[in-house]
């Protein structure tokens, strides 16, 4: 297990968000949380780098590990550099493609050689052929699955334990999302993965474990296989079978 | 049917014909005071302008060279005052602030924007001339550089509110701290617009006249430092302006000329450094 969540509760306000969860991420692994929209699938995934303190009035219960350690008492930007994340939208700098994919590098103060460190962060989110001669061209020239690989070559840059993605094709085309699709499992031998997704199909393929969450408490969690061919709960059944959602 | 269609296609056309027209009013004012200024002051503009001191009454010739200097030394005082203090004021608001200081330091910023300028002069003369007994450039830089804080302040605020939440979050989740997100990706990303921003409030206190009278004063000669009056373009236009000498009337409008050329070349320079650089694209 690279992270565990144990007895987590979430509070926005007063409304709760998140009912008790218990949760294990394998290491190497590609984990996916699914559910329909608001079902706190996404406030689970951001809780997991503490995204979600940047929400003024949210509160947070119970424990999550790192390698063991807790990541609540940790200083918050060493977590964050351990712990990756790409969101929804793609959502690259205003800097040049260089610059985005150094920006982590720049701001931990590595002594890596930085074009190399670039150049293999590119090859892993398999941008390096399309960009290699436009590294010093803005960012915003890219195609959206373009920038969206960006965004996960920028993350990979710090060497992430764990990256999280938000629903990080909801903004795409299916081609961008099968190229995207492909890296993630590619991403696999490099860090565990977490993905949250509304699309069924994309966790099937994509993940090796399946969590289902439906208002905020976790139905079921197992391997996808598993889940998506002998659910054992009937609203997991009901999802997947598109009863609803 | 046929009638309201007609009235319909009548109101269409005219008020068509209504707003072109207040917009080539609204175009044409600033090239009818362009031509004024040319048409009067064009033939007094000759190299010696730039160079020489005011000649003597009835003395043909002589420049505005101490004014031009003395201007460019208030608004480097008011710059020094105004942009660092607008500046960082904004970063607090936008990104530090609780919602109700905001509140209050956004109101005072317009009501201080709104307070007539020869109030802000009074001020400065309180402040930075009468427990000198005397008048002096400092005096004149700060009247100004006040002018400048809530101008800078409150647009600069709004730029930096308007860079997307998902940039910072991006910063964030790469292990940025929150002053580190400001200073490598937010400033950067709204830089065009903080750089507007000053420059038209520079614009607006380069043309400044009431805070200058009793602060910076004026001077037909050089001015030796910073802690002496002052000769400056808007001063000098009044006080050439209102004199009986029909070649003083030329001069003055030569130097309205040469202030509308500055901020002209300022504001050009500006939009030449802005189109460099990479903007977030609005979504």
């Amino acid at each position: 297990m690279r992270m565990s969540v144990s007895r987590l509760n979430f509070f926005y306000g007063a409304k709760q968000a998140l009912f008790d969860i218990n949760l294990g991420i394998a290491a190497s692994k590609v984990t996916a949380l699914i559910g329909p929209s608001g079902c706190g699938k996404s406030t689970l995934l951001r809780t997991l780098n503490r995204m979600h303190e940047t929400v003024r009035s949210s509160r947070l219960e119970g424990e999550i590990l790192l390698d063991g350690q807790d990541i609540l008492t940790q200083d918050v930007t060493q977590l964050r550099r351990r712990v990756g994340m790409v969101f929804q939208r793609p959502n690259p700098f205003p800097k040049s493609i260089f610059d985005n994919v150094a920006y982590g590098l720049r701001i931990n103060g590595t002594k890596l050689p930085m074009a190399e460190a670039v150049e293999k962060s590119l090859r892993h989110a398999a941008l390096w052929d399309e960009v290699k001669d436009q590294l010093h061209k803005s960012a915003y020239d890219l195609s959206g699955g373009q920038q969206q690989r960006l965004c996960i070559a920028r993350a990979l840059a710090v060497e992430p334990e764990v990256l999280l993605l938000d629903e990080p094709c909801s903004a795409l085309d299916p081609i961008s999302t099968a190229k995207i699709e492909e890296l993630l499992v590619s991403l696999k031998d490099f860090c565990t993965i977490t993905i949250v997704t509304h699309n069924m199909q994309q966790a099937a393929r994509v993940s090796d474990f399946t969590a289902f969450l439906l208002t905020g408490q976790l139905i079921e969690f197992s391997p996808t296989p598993h889940l998506f061919t002998t659910p054992a709960d009937p609203r997991t059944e009901a999802y997947i079978t598109g009863r609803f959602g | 049917m046929n009638d309201r269609l007609r009235w319909r296609k009548f109101v269409s056309n005219f008020m068509l014909t209504m707003t072109g027209i207040c917009a080539v009013v609204a175009v044409s004012v600033l090239f009818f005071i362009l031509g004024y200024l040319v048409y009067h002051g064009g033939t007094s503009i000759s190299w010696n302008f730039f160079t020489k001191l005011p000649a003597p009454v009835g003395e043909p010739g002589g420049g505005m060279a101490n004014a031009i200097v003395g201007s460019a030394k208030l608004l480097l005082l008011a710059a020094l005052i105004g942009v660092p203090i607008g500046f960082m004021g904004a970063i607090y608001l936008a990104e530090f602030s609780g919602s109700s200081i905001a509140f209050v330091v956004r109101y005072a910023a317009d009501l201080l924007n709104g307070v007539p300028s020869i109030v802000i002069g009074i001020f400065a003369y309180s402040l930075a001339v009468l427990p000198f007994k005397h008048f002096s450039t400092i005096a004149g830089g700060l009247a100004l550089g006040v002018m400048m804080i809530p101008i800078t302040l409150r647009s600069t605020e709004e730029f930096l509110r308007a860079v997307p939440r998902a940039l910072r979050e991006g910063a964030m989740a790469l292990g940025a701290s929150k002053s580190r997100t400001i200073a490598t990706v937010i400033v950067p990303a709204a830089y065009r617009g903080i750089l507007t921003a000053i420059l038209l409030a520079f614009a607006r206190v380069a043309g400044e006249t009431a805070p200058l009278l009793f602060t910076a004063f004026g001077s037909r000669f050089w001015s030796p430092g910073w802690n002496q009056p002052t000769a400056s373009l808007p001063v000098m236009i009044f006080t050439y302006a209102i004199a009986p000498y029909e070649d003083w009337h030329r001069q003055a409008w030569a130097a309205g000329l040469v202030l509308l050329g500055l901020i002209l070349v300022i504001n050009i320079l500006a939009r030449a450094i802005l189109a460099r650089g990479i903007a977030v694209p609005r979504s």
